[in-house]
């Protein structure tokens, strides 16, 4: 378990962490994630001692490190850029702090070929860095931190160099990887949709402040605000409140339509709006509205609601929320 | 657009032209001169005394010199690139003026320093001989080639960064075992280079080692001081060639010794 009590870091006038306590529990995965400049990556190096707190403490597995250096903290820690030690072998990559440590040969040979079996790069011994691509650089990374049995594996947008459909793969590995090894770990991300995939606990950050702690489907289905509603999934503006895409539901009948809407609780009430456009994405049909007002905003409807309703271009539809403030208490069902 | 061929034949061979009288001429001119009377006259007139205690003496300085480039230059870059303190803007601007500053400053500023009427001059009644004597020749050498390791450590140590360092730090490593095994590794070539150019300036260097050397043959000179002394005050122009040509082939081997590190440095 890792808790962060108080935190505070400043450069000049800015605050780059602004009070900020969380726990991690251990064994967990948990995702820092925030937008740019939202102080993630400080709080992180934080945690591993790269940085130096102006306040605040840092406490792991039950041991205050908050002055310790980061060569006694037990942590792994893994850089967006690999950090590779570019005249080493990947060989001498991974055993670099078991040899620090002056374990024996044997053991080093051992643990580093288990490793390297286990991140996928058997036979990659002999090679460096620089002949190896950027999923197995950030791979031998992953097992160069993990060879000294860390008691919390920090990683900084370790897949943020990578194309897309080599970080789907790695962060799926990452969390099978998890399930096997158990050992605490905290990713820096500012992809929701990555921190959604991989974590068991997400802390959003933004300007230096916690938002808001909690699983993946607490923080999708009930942000604590505004903020934390649009940094997770898309939204749309429907007269005033944010609602997802999705839970927008729309009618060509007006009275129907209010019909519905008085059974939501707090629902921002029905909205007459044009179809603009309406775009088939496989399976869903994103429809693109403007209100009166001139807001334009998207509802996303199944391939049968689109084909039940058959909307055109220019048509005037009315749009309203299908949950509300208060949705807990009409759908009985999402409150699990 | 393309040149034509005519143009572009006509480039190379000013460009050729240009080359072959500025540089390879006069070099061919005394390897011509020392070796036109047999290659018996050349290693007799590089066997004497003078001669043999010229090139001690100069590679000796060599041997002086890198060593304490290299552990001030290294420590000098770090401190610049790394280091976040005031005045940083002075130094830098200090370790160039070996580049600009003539050589001969150099050797006129240091008897003002350690001369027996300068600041350190209560040194010499001690016994100890700064100005004309090996300590004031080193000092001269040190003082221009001082910016060499600097600033060829320097781009490196900025290009590298320090995650990697980082990184071994988490890893367990101390700062000591980080120099070590990470950083100095990671510079070793810029070291390389600046090392080659230093002793390349260190042998070559003559105006500011003339003004603090006594000069005397077999004692207090080195293979530059030699060269001169011969031609100008011995009007032994051939000794005065032959020890040039012997200045130079330690040159084309420090050179030579280089293009085989770049070699080996291309294949890793
Ligand atoms: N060394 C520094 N000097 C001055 N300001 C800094 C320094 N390091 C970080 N900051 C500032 O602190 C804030 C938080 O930085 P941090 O690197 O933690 O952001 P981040 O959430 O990791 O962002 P990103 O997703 O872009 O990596 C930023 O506004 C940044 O400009
Ligand atoms: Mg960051």
């Amino acid at each position: 378990m890792i808790s962060v009590i108080g935190a505070r870091r400043s450069y000049g006038d800015f605050a780059a962490l602004d009070d900020v306590t969380l726990d991690i529990p251990a064994g967990s995965l948990t995702a820092l994630l925030g937008p740019s400049g939202s102080g993630k990556s400080t709080l992180l190096r934080s945690i591993a001692g790269l940085e130096q707190l102006d306040g605040g403490r840092i406490v792991i597995a039950g041991r205050d490190v908050t002055g310790v250096a980061p060569q006694k903290r037990g942590i792994g820690f893994v850089f967006q850029h690999y950090a590779a030690f570019k005249h080493m072998t990947v060989r001498d990559n991974v055993a670099f702090g078991l040899t620090i440590r002056k374990r024996p040969k044997a053991e080093i040979s051992r643990k580093v070929d288990d490793l390297l079996e286990i991140v996928g790069l058997d036979g990659f011994q002999h090679r460096y860095p620089a002949q190896l691509s950027g999923g197995q650089r950030q791979r031998m990374a992953l097992a160069r931190a993990l060879a000294v049995d860390p008691e919390v594996l920090l990683l900084d947008e370790p897949f943020g160099a990578l194309d897309a459909k080599v970080r789907a793969d790695l962060r799926q590995w990452l969390r099978r990887l998890h399930d096997e090894v158990h050992v605490t770990t905290v990713l820096v991300t500012h992809d929701q949709e990555e921190a959604l995939d991989v974590a068991d606990r997400i802390a959003v950050l933004n300007k230096g402040r916690i938002e808001q702690v909690g699983d993946p489907v607490t923080l999708y289905d009930r942000p604590a605000n505004d903020f934390v509603m649009s940094f997770l999934g898309s939204v749309a503006r429907l007269g005033g409140a944010l609602v997802r895409p999705h839970d927008i539901a729309l009618d060509r009948d007006l009275e129907r339509a209010r019909a519905a809407d008085a059974r939501v609780g707090g629902s921002p009430g029905v909205i007459e709006a044009v179809v603009e456009r309406v775009v088939r994405l496989g399976f869903e049909v994103r429809i693109d509205l403007r209100a009166d007002s001139g807001t334009r905003f998207a509802a996303q409807v199944t391939r049968a609601e689109a084909d039940a309703l058959g909307l055109v271009e220019g048509e005037t539809v009315y749009a309203r929320a299908t949950t509300g403030p208060d949705a807990a208490e009409i759908h009985p069902a999402l409150a699990i | 657009m393309k040149t034509s061929t005519t143009a572009r034949i006509g480039l190379r061979t000013v460009a050729l032209g240009y080359l072959v009288l500025l540089i390879a001429v006069p070099i061919v001119l005394i390897l011509w001169r020392t070796f036109g009377e047999g290659v018996g006259a050349f290693v007799d007139s590089i066997r004497t005394p003078a001669a043999i205690s010229a090139l001690n003496l100069s590679l000796l300085i060599v041997a002086i010199v890198v060593p304490l480039n290299v552990v001030f230059g290294v420590g000098t870059a770090l401190a610049l690139v790394r280091g976040r303190f005031r005045g940083r803007g002075l130094v830098q601007a200090v370790v160039d003026l070996p580049f600009a500053v003539s050589p001969i400053v150099v050797g006129v500023s240091l008897i003002l320093l350690w001369g027996v009427d300068g600041w350190f001059g209560g040194l010499e009644r001690l016994g100890i001989k700064v100005i004309f004597g090996l300590p004031g020749m080193v000092i001269a050498t040190l003082f221009v080639t001082l910016p060499f390791v600097v600033r060829e450590v320097e781009p490196v140590l900025h290009e590298i960064g320090t995650e990697q360092e980082q990184a071994a730090s988490t890893l367990g490593a101390s700062t000591w075992q980080t120099f070590w095994r990470i950083t100095l590794p990671a510079i070793r070539w810029g070291l390389t280079y600046g090392v080659v150019l230093t002793i390349a300036r260190a042998l070559g260097e003559f105006g500011a080692v003339i003004m603090v050397s006594s000069g005397f043959p077999g004692v207090s000179q080195t293979l530059t001081l030699l060269v001169h002394s011969r031609y100008i005050d011995d009007h032994n122009t051939y000794g005065a060639y032959a020890a040039a040509t012997l200045l130079m082939g330690l040159a084309v081997l420090t050179l030579l010794g280089m293009t085989a590190l770049d070699r080996k440095r291309s294949k890793t």
